[in-house]
């Protein structure tokens, strides 16, 4: 009885041999965000092409303009990528970044009165960013100590930092005096705009924070199954305490960029972006049931809702059908993700 | 196998009690496993299978009564604790991340890192995948590819990879709740051929099954609780189904 029998536990993996079917359409699955990206892109080219004999795509104001439309919803979105991975979601980002370029804009004028320009900008910057942290270290309170879930607390939070926002604004939007700070918003460097520079790095350090770190892999881990990563040692209460910090400083300096952009801070600055940056994520390829998720995905569906969004301008369409077409992919995204699934899902042992 | 019954028990379990307010859960219950030994622990629901292992594996304490490991006393005050000193416990519900690689589940909480560009740390995937490789192999069982997410394996094979976990970390004793009872009957055979293979490497397991057959196929002995109480301890190799049914049932 003592004795092994080894030959018996030879395992033949069920599910990961190449079944060439399987992996092409996890494939497509996963990169399916860039796939709609090339298939818009394409679609308003021709379409310009054949209506107004203009290129959209060859032309270089264009996707200057995509790529500054897509930079707020981006940063939004790379903090909402992380939550959702984790299986929360964040509600409050919209008003968080409202809450930050009001602070940005205050901050910079105020310092501009005591110190060099370029210095007031960063003391900006960094104000927004930091006071963004508190409502997300609320955020993150509620959800870890005191167990409300993600939906709730963070919508508690949409409604707190909107009145803090609108209230530290007097109502109105708040114009910066610094010419450094208009200078980020709008110069260019070789022609990229400083603003796409600043979310090109940002993003990249996201993706690396979320691939490469022990961060990003619990938050994988605790998304999948959070009893497991809690059986592992995985401090879940620290971490998700830190996960909505980060995801409301992401929206912190998309708040600061706007006030740059505009050279104002708003406290509805945001508010549309909330669900656009929830919809880069899914469409990225992200489930919002947690556990699955890039960065260049939400990356991809950031770029997707831009393209639609100027794309549709571009070719004199009525802007409402905006929210038509971004609503169709979000359907479209979801029923391939899950048509995925349910053919990658057939190893179920029961 | 006799020689087990002199070498010096890895864990020892003396009088342990366990209440939840007026309800007694476990009374006054002792047991020890040696190395390389299989106990099973049997009894019908509510007889305090888990309460026990709970309590040996740091979950909550116990009321009373002690928990010895190479003869000294321990008090775990978390799961954490129990698994610094060798104690795994492997949960019938597979305590798996799904969307993670074998190696990423192995060393969930404990990544490896190592420096890219001689400064940046990232993870180790490469050390993990090394791992889990060897330690899959030594519970003779091979994957071909071990980036694939844990969801792609079967349930035996994840059950597998949990026990892989644990043996990297070196576990001396591992405690395994209902391991076969989520899985086909092939999948029951690998999971049992695995506890043979913990068996040879000198580990103590704590084997709670439902399934007789399979508690004859690997333990070396037998603890049937009853509401709470030790109702009786015999060795394999002298009892049979019908005793063990009658200590469960208390005829």
């Amino acid at each position: 009885m003592t004795s092994t029998s080894s030959s018996e536990t030879h395992v033949a993996p069920q599910a990961d041999h190449g079944d060439p079917a399987r992996s092409w359409l996890a494939r497509i699955a996963e990169g399916r965000a860039w796939l709609f990206l090339a298939a818009l892109i394409i679609c308003f080219e021709v379409w310009s092409r054949l209506s107004f004999g203009a290129t959209f795509v060859l032309n270089p104001f264009n996707v200057q303009s995509i790529a500054i439309f897509a930079v707020a919803p981006l940063l939004l979105a790379t903090g909402q990528t992380f939550v959702i991975i984790s299986g929360g979601i964040d509600l409050s980002l919209g008003f968080i970044m409202g809450l930050a370029a009001v602070v940005a804009a205050h901050a910079t004028n105020m310092a501009g009165a005591a110190m060099p320009v370029p210095l007031a900008m960063m003391l900006g910057i960094l104000a927004a960013v930091i006071v963004a942290g508190v409502p997300g270290l609320i955020n993150g309170l509620l959800i870890s100590r005191l167990r409300i879930p993600p939906f709730i607390g963070t919508l508690g939070m949409f409604g707190v930092a909107r009145g803090a926002a609108f209230l530290l604004a007097g109502g109105t939007t708040v114009p910066v005096q610094n010419s450094w700070f208009a200078l980020l918003g709008n110069g260019r460097f070789y022609g990229v705009p400083y603003l796409v520079i600043i979310a090109a790095v940002f993003v990249v350090v996201m993706h690396y924070i979320l691939s490469q770190t022990r961060f990003g892999q619990h938050n994988y881990a605790i998304g999948a199954n959070v009893q497991a990563a809690s059986r592992a040692g995985i401090d879940i209460r620290g971490h998700i305490l830190r996960l909505y910090v980060l995801s409301a400083m992401c929206a912190g300096l998309g708040g600061a960029l706007y006030a740059a952009r505009f050279t104002a801070g708003a406290a509805q600055a945001g508010e549309p972006l909330l669900l656009d940056s929830v919809a880069a994520v899914v469409i990225g390829g992200a489930s919002l049931f947690g556990g699955s998720g890039t960065i260049f995905g939400t990356v991809a569906g950031a770029l997707v809702i831009a393209v639609i969004q100027y794309g549709l301008v571009f070719v004199n369409v009525e802007p409402f059908w905006q929210f038509i077409a971004v609503g169709l992919v979000i359907i479209i995204s979801v029923l391939i993700d899950q048509a995925q699934r349910r053919f990658s899902g057939a190893r179920q042992d029961e | 196998m006799n020689s087990s019954e002199q070498t010096a028990p890895l864990l020892e379990v003396r009088h342990l009690s366990k209440h939840f307010g007026a309800v007694q859960a476990l009374n006054d219950f002792s047991m020890a496993v040696r190395p390389g030994e299989v106990v099973a622990l049997a009894g019908d629901n509510g007889a305090g299978k888990t309460t026990l292992i709970k309590a040996i594996s740091g979950v909550f304490q116990p009321t009373g009564g002690e928990i010895l490991l190479r003869g000294q006393p321990v008090t775990f005050a978390t799961p954490q604790e129990a698994r610094e000193k060798g104690i795994e416990t492997i949960y019938q519900d597979l305590a798996l991340a799904d969307n993670l690689s074998i190696g990423a589940n192995i060393f969930l909480g404990r990544e490896p890192m190592r420096k890219a560009f001689g400064f940046l740390p990232v993870l180790d995937r490469k050390a993990m995948a090394v791992a889990a490789k060897q330690t899959m192999g030594r519970l003779d069982f091979h994957v071909s590819r071990l980036d694939a997410p844990v969801s792609n394996f079967s349930g035996g094979q994840r059950q597998a990879v949990a026990i892989g976990r644990a043996v990297f970390w070196d576990a001396q004793i591992l405690i395994m709740d209902e391991p076969t009872a989520a899985l086909g009957v092939p999948e029951q055979r690998k999971v049992i051929s695995l506890i043979h293979q913990l068996k040879a490497q000198g580990r103590g397991v704590i084997f709670i099954s439902h399934n007789l057959l399979d508690i004859f196929a690997v333990s070396d002995r037998i603890v049937v609780l009853r509401r709470g109480v030790q109702a009786g301890e015999r060795k394999i190799s002298e009892t049979n189904h019908d005793e063990v049914v009658k200590l469960m049932v208390g005829g």
